[in-house]
């Protein structure tokens, strides 16, 4: 079924790519909102919501449980809202913690499933492919809601500066930072428009969009994915799932782009 | 090497002055990012942890702010320093090469096999407009449409030209010895592309035959 549905995906993608060359004045934004309106009716977000709630509420592990006690901020067991406002301090760990660090926690003291085991295994392979599709229920359950992650605790303070930092530091072969693409207002790389993340982006754009269903590649992303493959196209070496760089850029971007609003799991190219 | 070593004297006074203050001060939390940074990633493939370590100029274009004035000359300086001309005086290669490498945007992650030029493209496309068929191009940088004939290059060889060559080769050769903190890859200092690739890529900017400039 996934496979006969990213066929008519891909037919969506040549006429759009057909239509693209046609109307070459028209903006890359336009062709995008044009080609997101064609598939609004079926997002295949969706599969990954349904299953996503599935894996909540399943016993699983060692231990037999579900998730249903999780505590993603807003108590245990509460998922709506939880999203907009993550990564945020947990006095549990003593972390600050982005949704997919804290089901890392959560797997393992509900459940008995070895975090880092789960950290260290391949996108897309075992553990990751239920990672995904919690991101996916999780954050749509937060759908509509405006970003607001709280700064008040002294640790948030400090991983936003310590996002600032990354966000800005240049290195590797390319001296590429994540402020040479989304540093600047009004850029591309190709046809591809740039969220500048230095300040609000705007309604579901950016930070307020992840995770999303990739359409080029048929999967499901989360930000931890997104961000990996931002490492890769920077030349970095490669970033830890859950690591403190790639939380400390999610309490950058999530509180810059306070008061967007959320879409994710939003449909991306 | 001295100047810089001067400017980074001058950075720590200002970091141990700072250090007294009850809030954590800017080298403290230098300090934690770079122990943040570093536990933060793994080597795998070509791209080892050492991508991490920066140089002095990665550093001074760091603070997501332009540099001062003082600094970019400092920058603009080592840069220049390090551009290094053809080793047989030609500048020019083949504008059919170049596309093919302004179109590649490969090379350098952890996915690729090698860290030799030949394995990388040039990347141009993803920021640039070069040639006028090529619709799908980046903004990041300035158009180079007509790049040559824009500046008045009828014939690369004419000793009239040498100047704009030479620019233009020292801009690909390290792009901050003309614009401290430029976004532009530094291919020839990084070794991304060997001299071969840039002057391919220096034919299809600078070339009249090449479409660039003519189309």
């Amino acid at each position: 079924m996934p496979f006969t549905f990213r066929h008519a995906l891909l037919a969506g993608a040549v006429t759009l790519a057909a239509a693209t060359g046609a109307l070459a004045q028209k903006s890359a934004a336009d062709g995008i909102a044009e080609y997101r309106a064609m598939l609004a009716d079926g997002n295949p977000a969706e599969l990954f919501e349904a299953k996503g709630e599935d894996l909540w509420k399943r016993k699983r592990g060692p231990k037999q449980a579900s998730l249903e006690r999780c505590d993603l901020g807003l108590g245990p067991g509460v998922v709506k809202g939880a999203w907009v406002q993550l990564p945020r301090w947990f006095a549990d760990t003593r972390r600050v913690q982005d949704l997919e660090s804290r089901l890392l926690t959560c797997m393992e003291t509900l459940q008995g499933i070895p975090a880092a085991e789960v950290a260290k295994t391949p996108f897309g392979q075992g553990e990751q492919v239920t990672m995904e599709a919690l991101a996916a229920w999780i954050s749509g359950e937060s759908r509509g809601q405006r970003m607001n992650l709280p700064q008040a605790h002294a640790e948030e303070k400090r991983m936003y500066q310590m996002g600032q930092k990354a966000f800005f530091y240049r290195g590797g072969p390319m001296d590429f930072a994540c402020s040479t693409c989304h540093g600047q207002a009004d850029k591309r790389i190709r046809l591809q428009d740039l969220p500048d993340l230095r300040s609000n982006p705007g309604d579901g754009v950016g930070f307020a969009a992840w995770p999303a269903y990739r359409v080029s590649s048929g999967e499901m992303w989360s930000m931890q994915r997104r961000l990996n493959d931002c490492f890769r196209q920077q030349r970095f070496p490669y970033p830890g799932y859950a690591s403190d760089v790639t939380i400390a850029l999610g309490v950058y971007m999530g509180v810059n782009a306070k008061g967007a609003e959320a879409i994710a799991p939003a449909l991306k190219r | 090497m001295t100047p810089f070593r001067k400017y980074t004297l001058g950075l720590s006074a200002v970091a141990v002055l700072a250090g007294c203050a009850a809030v954590p001060s800017a080298g403290v939390l230098d300090g934690e990012f770079l122990a943040l940074l570093k536990g933060s990633f793994r080597s795998e493939g070509i791209a080892t942890v050492d991508r991490l370590d920066q140089d002095a100029g990665q550093r001074a274009c760091s603070t997501g702010q332009p540099p001062s004035e003082a600094v970019a000359k400092q920058v603009e300086a080592e840069a220049m320093a390090t551009v290094r001309p053809p080793a047989d005086g030609r500048y020019l290669g083949d504008w059919r090469e170049g596309e093919k490498l302004a179109q590649s945007g490969r090379g350098m992650t952890w996915t690729d096999k090698s860290a030799a030029p030949s394995a990388n493209g040039a990347n141009c496309y993803n920021c640039h407009q070069i040639t006028k068929a090529e619709i799908s191009f980046g903004t990041i940088g300035p158009s180079l449409y007509q790049y040559g004939k824009l500046r008045g290059v009828s014939n690369p060889a004419d000793p009239a030209a040498a100047g704009m060559v030479q620019y233009t080769w020292g801009k690909m050769f390290n792009a901050w010895a003309y614009n401290a903190c430029s976004n532009m890859p530094r291919f020839g200092h990084k070794q991304l592309l060997d001299e071969q690739q840039m002057k391919h890529v220096m034919a299809l900017l600078l070339d009249p035959k090449s479409p660039v400039n003519a189309d």
